[in-house]
């Protein structure tokens, strides 16, 4: 089994490697990123071109581990054996299996995402420790020990809102997205559109790394968000030209909206706008 | 080797264990990359060693010191000046008094042709010494050297990739812990304290309560409990105006992450020490101050104290009565930094100069004394130390 990238997603040197460590020594891998690289994409991509079935766990703030496990319905059962119900004899049918159990029992090996696991309680990763380490865990209602049969591929993504304990970081593998070179990701733009005319890309990379350049702005667009404007720009066919135009009165991007997500990254790009446009009338 | 190699990253203090060398081990004995490429190796030792991507900068240093020599054939240091260098020049920053030592040198032009030279001449990588291009030097041309007026010539920008090891490249230099300060990483390094409690409303469903209840009286008699919240209170204190003025930047950056990580914070102004009054307005700090007395007694002892200033003064700012610049204190700074320790258990002090200085500034010192030691850099490393020590 190895992971080599596929025709959708861009893998650099660096991630292949990481990606093939975990999958090998059959160990979870962390993701780290900008918000936008491709973290969770990545799992997707991983479990396709491995043809692995995936399966994933999204983290709220509210997400307990023992959810992952599995959970035990005590309201209901209490409420049937009220009333008498036959189900109550079983425990085994207020028991509800989480995405662990659920990953373990699968038959063939299968991919776990644990999506932005910085989202949960600062205990989180500590308390799946044992889990991910010996891939099995115990159901004390029913007194059963449930262990992987073909230990999953987890990849886990988090977007450094926490940061995660030395122990469960110890057990895994680690890579830090870096935010993609120009080349790089003219590969990732030809990947999603292949059609898309050169000089067009051209003219918007330029405006593209110039935005993320920009001293003070908040909320650096990112691959996805450039994605979306492409497409934007390609369905409202606009010209390359209009993206070189070089009149001081158009200096905001078309479509910028795309980009930048945050009104003051607005306010801030268009003063600057009207800075450098009255730095070009002061030329002239 | 490779055991050398993990000695030199926990010398350089990075958080590396055991377990993470034998992962490592263990990948290099299932052949997860071909042992031949040091590359690959790069990236594999990178993965199972580095867990948090402000040492990966550290990492790419150890590693490159460590395996020096083993790069490929082709790693021979570029000939060409490339036109960015030349440009960053520009950017740089020079004092007078760098710019008189590169007069001395006969001008830019001048250490623009030597550089030019000296690159011809050299074939080889270099590390060390005085006069060729290469790294940690004293020569004028290199990276990461000393030499004031040196030029940095920095491997980032290199278009030819073949000829410049990865790891060389330091790409990630910036998410180092003791160089970058954005307000994210502020929050992250802020978030060490934090105390979870329940209070307030009512709103979550309390199942092990509930159960034992219901048992209890025979009936299903739901209990409820309040959602998790973090409670720690914080007051913080901002030196402002004459040598804080350099430290502007980095204040705001912490001013705006500690506001959106504790609910419960409250901001005031002082200049140089505290004294009988601080203010939350800069612009009406004369008509609008508040008594430090009033909010001793506002604020309970739980709140969390952390002053943010650079302690450069005259000594006698805190140790007289009298002493301040501005008006007449009629206690000393002294009198009233103890008077608010005693108060509020957990204080600390986060200090914008960096921590090898602070012992030549006296003031600096007098204060750290005051506050028990309890002193730390305005880095990501010193404001996680600090949150630690208020979490005690």
């Amino acid at each position: 089994m190895k992971f080599e990238g596929t025709s959708s997603y861009i893998a650099t040197e660096d991630l292949k490697v990481a990606v093939n460590a975990a999958i090998t020594l059959e160990r979870p891998i962390i993701v780290k990123g900008e918000p936008g690289t491709g973290k969770t994409m990545l799992a997707h991509e991983v479990a396709q071109s491995l043809g692995a079935e995936i399966i994933t766990w999204h983290i709220k703030s509210t997400t307990k581990a023992q959810q992952g496990l599995y959970e035990y319905d005590a309201v209901t059962r209490l409420r049937d054996s009220q009333l008498g119900d036959e189900k109550v004899k079983d425990i085994k049918n207020y028991i509800s299996k989480g995405k662990l159990w659920n990953a373990f029992e699968s038959n063939k090996r299968p991919v776990l995402l644990i999506d932005e696991i910085d989202k949960a309680d600062i205990e989180f990763p500590n308390d799946l420790l044992l889990e991910l380490d010996k891939m099995e865990f115990f159901v004390y209602e029913t007194g059963e020990t449930i262990k992987a049969e073909n230990r999953p591929i987890v990849i886990i993504t988090s977007n450094n809102e926490k940061e995660l304990p030395d122990a469960f970081l110890r057990r895994c593998f680690f890579h830090y997205i870096k935010f993609p070179d120009p080349d790089t990701m003219e590969e990732i733009v030809n990947v999603h559109y292949p059609e898309i005319k050169k000089d067009l890309i051209q003219e918007a990379f330029k405006i593209f790394y110039d935005i993320r350049e920009v001293p003070g702005i908040k909320k650096k667009p990112s691959t996805s968000e450039l994605i979306d404007w492409l497409k934007l720009l390609m369905t409202d066919d606009v010209d390359a030209k209009i993206l070189r135009e070089k009149d001081p009165k158009k200096l905001i991007p078309p479509l910028h909206g795309a980009l930048l997500k945050n009104e003051q990254d607005v306010h801030l790009f268009e003063r600057l706008a009207f800075i450098s446009r009255r730095e070009n009338e002061n030329l002239e | 080797m490779f055991i050398n190699f993990f000695f030199d990253l926990k010398q350089a203090s990075l958080p590396v264990s055991l377990k993470e060398y034998l992962m490592l081990m263990e990948a290099m004995n299932k052949r997860v990359v071909d042992s031949f490429n040091v590359n690959d190796f790069y990236y594999l030792s990178r993965s199972a060693l580095v867990k948090d991507e402000r040492y990966l900068d550290k990492f790419d240093r150890v590693f490159g010191h460590s395996f020096k020599g083993l790069e490929n054939s082709e790693g021979e240091t570029e000939k060409e000046i490339p036109e960015e260098w030349l440009k960053l020049m520009g950017q740089k920053y020079l004092t007078d008094e760098e710019k008189k030592m590169v007069e001395s040198l006969g001008g830019w032009d001048k250490l623009m042709e030597t550089l030019k030279q000296r690159l011809e001449e050299q074939k080889k990588r270099h590390q060390g010494g005085s006069k060729w291009i290469g790294t940690g030097g004293t020569s004028p041309f290199g990276a990461y050297g000393y030499n004031p007026e040196g030029i940095r010539i920095g491997q980032k920008e290199s278009r030819n990739k073949k000829a410049v090891k990865v790891w060389d490249k330091r790409e990630f230099s910036n998410l180092d812990g003791d160089v970058e300060l954005g307000t994210r990483n502020i929050k992250v390094a802020l978030r060490r304290l934090r105390k979870f409690a329940r209070e307030g409303v009512e709103t979550e469903l309390d199942l092990d309560n509930t159960i034992k209840s219901t048992a209890h009286k025979g009936y299903i008699d739901v209990k409820m409990m309040p959602e998790r919240r973090n409670k720690i209170k914080v007051l913080l204190f901002f030196d402002v105006g004459g040598s804080m003025d350099a430290h502007v930047k980095i204040c705001e950056e912490l001013f705006s992450a500690a506001r959106t990580e504790f609910k419960h914070m409250e901001y005031f102004y002082y200049h140089n020490c505290l004294y009988d009054a601080v203010w939350k307005d800069n612009k009406r700090r004369y008509n609008e101050n508040i008594k430090t007395w009033d909010l001793l007694h506002k604020y309970p002892s739980d709140y969390k104290v952390i002053f943010v200033g650079d302690a450069e003064m005259s000594p006698y700012e805190i140790t007289y009565p009298g002493g301040s610049v501005e008006f007449w204190n009629e206690e000393s700074g002294e009198t009233w930094l103890t008077r608010l320790l005693n108060i509020y258990e957990n204080a600390i002090w986060l200090n914008p100069i960096p921590e090898r200085y602070w012992d030549r500034i006296s003031s600096a010192s007098i204060i750290k004394q005051i506050f028990s030691d309890r002193m730390f850099p305005l880095t990501i490393e010193g404001i996680d130390q600090a949150m630690r020590e208020l979490n005690k």
